[in-house]
């Protein structure tokens, strides 16, 4: 930097640059239009590929709910079962004829709700931590730690509720009681799977609160645990019940923990049904036993999957739904 | 511990740092009870930092860190048995940004004394109103108190804000720059308000606008910066107080050329 009192000799040389617009003014005679339109061939390229890109998606949900859609009626059309007969009828049994969607949601309900029970107070516990007490060095370490749990392999998870959390189950509430499938310990680990996207998605919602509401609730004499219940937690509620819902969505679609962990079979509504510590069979793990075996197609078995297929679509559109709107509230809140 | 009583609050030998760096050095200053002090200079000299001092609202802020002692009612604010949720109970804050709760308006007002316990329906509602009539409210929201404060304008939310911090009854109110977000008219109706409540409060007001200093305010502390090159290309700066006196006496026969020329608009 030797010359740095150099200074610029001709301030008004300008227009000697033909890429800058005053030696075009120059060149060109008054009469010469200037503002034309022009082609840009590369702007309308980027622009068909990410019309692309959306679209592909468009279109694959698209076909997804018109299989989903046109085989299950294919199966309600074939008379094994009814729509009321679908809903009310307490066993899922294809081979027996019987077509109860009960039994699978039931499981489906239960693990969702263990699940719910682990991920929602541990997720929202680490976000508080997180966000509003932990030493930024603290933090720096934690957070990686709990994304990493949103890294592992979901087999491996239902490989730990088998060989781990069972055996825990058993042992704390007796072999009896508790079932070598059941589930509680699929829906236990599926809420530990689920507490790192619900801490994190929390966590979003909590530091999106803006710190000058904090300020004037500590300048009002509050305390931190009284600023985190009376105005951040209420601020973001919105924000944490958008998380609570992603996190249903996930345990109501998660499939390999469950099929190694919770049962591998229906329950019968009102035998064993809704017992967590009873095994159990969800619309997912359901799905992935029987497509696993070798079904021939156009069979009622191959049919009736896919009527639990479109069940479980319109319950995880709905909960996303309900997402949906409940964050685009949430957006809405400070201003 | 010898305080004089006519002090609300005294600042002596004050410095304050964010992390290393020292951002305000040798504050002394006595603000007088029940009477307006303003805090005026130029932009970064410290005020707003010397003013979140008197309430430990710099505790907040990781790193900040402030020496020396300011004395309220005979007692060292930073001393270790001094609990900062009781200090801030009694020594308030209004921000710069109207920033009211997304509550009812009579949460907001009502949160401080919640707070400290009082849940009585009856008591609350002669609180709110109080609160209200005093911060010049009332009138414009009686109808309507479970509309949500972020519904109103600009200056009725600074004043909503205001009637938050007075509810709990606090000694002494701190205003960082409480109209620099305000039109004209709203600041008027603050301006008016400061005036009514010095009856009662202690205020202190960070502002940067001159005249405002010299319409509300009876003892007015002039900041300014100091500068020191450290190395080629890298200095350091701090905030000092360079004057403090009554506001007449301040803008009319200033004793530092300093304090003259900011008054004058030289700089700043
Ligand atoms: N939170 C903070 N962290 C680090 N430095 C800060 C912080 N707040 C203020 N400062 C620094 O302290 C100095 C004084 O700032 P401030 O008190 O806001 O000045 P004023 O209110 O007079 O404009 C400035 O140099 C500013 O950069
Ligand atoms: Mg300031």
């Amino acid at each position: 930097m030797s010359n740095r009192n150099l200074s610029i000799t001709t301030p008004l040389d300008i227009g000697r640059d033909p890429r800058l617009l005053n030696a075009r003014l120059k060149r060109q005679d008054s009469t010469e239009p200037i503002l034309t339109k022009q082609a840009r061939p590369g702007e309308m390229l980027i622009r068909a590929f990410l019309l692309f890109c959306g679209l592909l998606s468009v279109f694959t949900t698209i076909g997804i709910v018109v299989v989903l859609g046109s085989e299950s009626l294919l199966f309600f059309n074939s008379g094994v079962a009814t729509l009321t007969e679908f809903f009310t009828a307490t066993r899922w049994q294809p081979q027996a004829g019987e077509f109860g969607i009960m039994p699978l949601l039931s499981a489906t309900i239960t693990t969702s709700i263990v699940a719910m029970f682990v991920a929602l107070p541990l997720g929202l516990g680490a976000a508080i931590y997180l966000g509003e007490y932990a030493r930024p060095n603290v933090r720096a370490t934690l957070k990686p730690i709990l994304e990493i749990l949103a890294g592992i392999p979901t087999v491996v998870y239902g490989y730990f509720a088998l060989t781990f959390m069972t055996p825990l189950l058993r042992g704390m509430f007796g072999q009896d009681t508790v079932q070598i499938y059941n589930n509680a310990a699929a829906g236990l680990v599926m809420g530990v799977m689920i507490l790192p996207t619900i801490a994190s998605m929390s966590e979003d919602a909590l530091s999106a609160v803006p710190r000058s509401l904090r300020e004037a609730s500590y300048g009002l004499g509050a305390t931190r645990f009284e600023t985190i219940t009376k105005v951040v937690l209420p601020a973001a509620l919105s924000g944490i019940i958008a998380a609570f819902l992603l996190g249903v969505s996930r345990a109501v679609g998660e499939t390999m923990i469950v099929a190694l962990a919770a049962g591998a079979g229906p329950c019968v509504l009102g035998d064993t049904c809704f017992n967590p510590f009873a095994a159990g069979e969800t619309m997912t793990g359901h799905i992935a036993r029987i497509s696993g075996g070798d079904l021939s197609y156009n069979s009622v078995d191959y049919n009736s999957l896919f009527s639990i297929g479109l069940t479980l679509f319109v319950f995880t559109l709905l909960l996303n739904l309900i997402s949906r709107s409940v964050s685009k509230r949430f957006r809405e809140v400070y201003q | 511990m010898t305080t004089n009583r006519a002090y609300a609050v005294e600042l002596k030998d004050v410095n304050i740092y964010y992390g290393e760096k020292l951002a305000v050095k040798d504050v002394n200053l006595s603000i007088a009870h029940q009477k307006i002090t303003a805090f005026i200079g130029p932009s970064g000299c410290g005020k707003s930092t010397v003013l979140r001092s008197i309430n430990r609202m710099n505790d907040l802020i990781p790193g900040a860190k402030v020496e020396g002692d300011v004395v309220y009612r005979s007692q060292s604010l930073y001393g270790r048995d001094i609990d900062a949720v009781e200090v801030r109970r009694r020594i308030g804050m209004v921000f710069q940004k109207p920033n009211p709760f997304p509550k009812s308006i009579y949460d907001n007002v009502a949160y401080g004394p919640r707070l400290l316990g009082i849940r009585d329906r009856k008591v609350l509602n002669e609180i709110v109103e109080r609160s209200l009539k005093h911060s010049f409210l009332w009138d414009e929201v009686k109808g309507d108190l479970k509309k949500s404060g972020l519904a109103l304008s600009g200056g009725q939310q600074q004043r909503l804000c205001i009637a938050r911090t007075i509810a709990v009854e606090p000694d002494v109110i701190l205003m960082d720059e409480p109209c620099s977000a305000l039109d004209p008219i709203a600041t008027q109706a603050i301006e008016d308000l400061m005036k009514e409540l010095v009856k009662q409060y202690t205020i202190v007001i960070v502002t940067h606008n001159m005249q405002q200093a010299q319409r509300v305010s009876d003892y007015t502390a002039f900041y300014s910066i100091r500068k020191e090159v450290e190395t080629e290309g890298k200095e350091k700066r701090w905030g000092v107080l360079v004057e403090y006196a009554p506001t007449e006496t301040l803008f009319n026969q200033p004793s530092h050329e300093e304090t003259e020329r900011y008054i004058r608009g030289e700089f700043g």
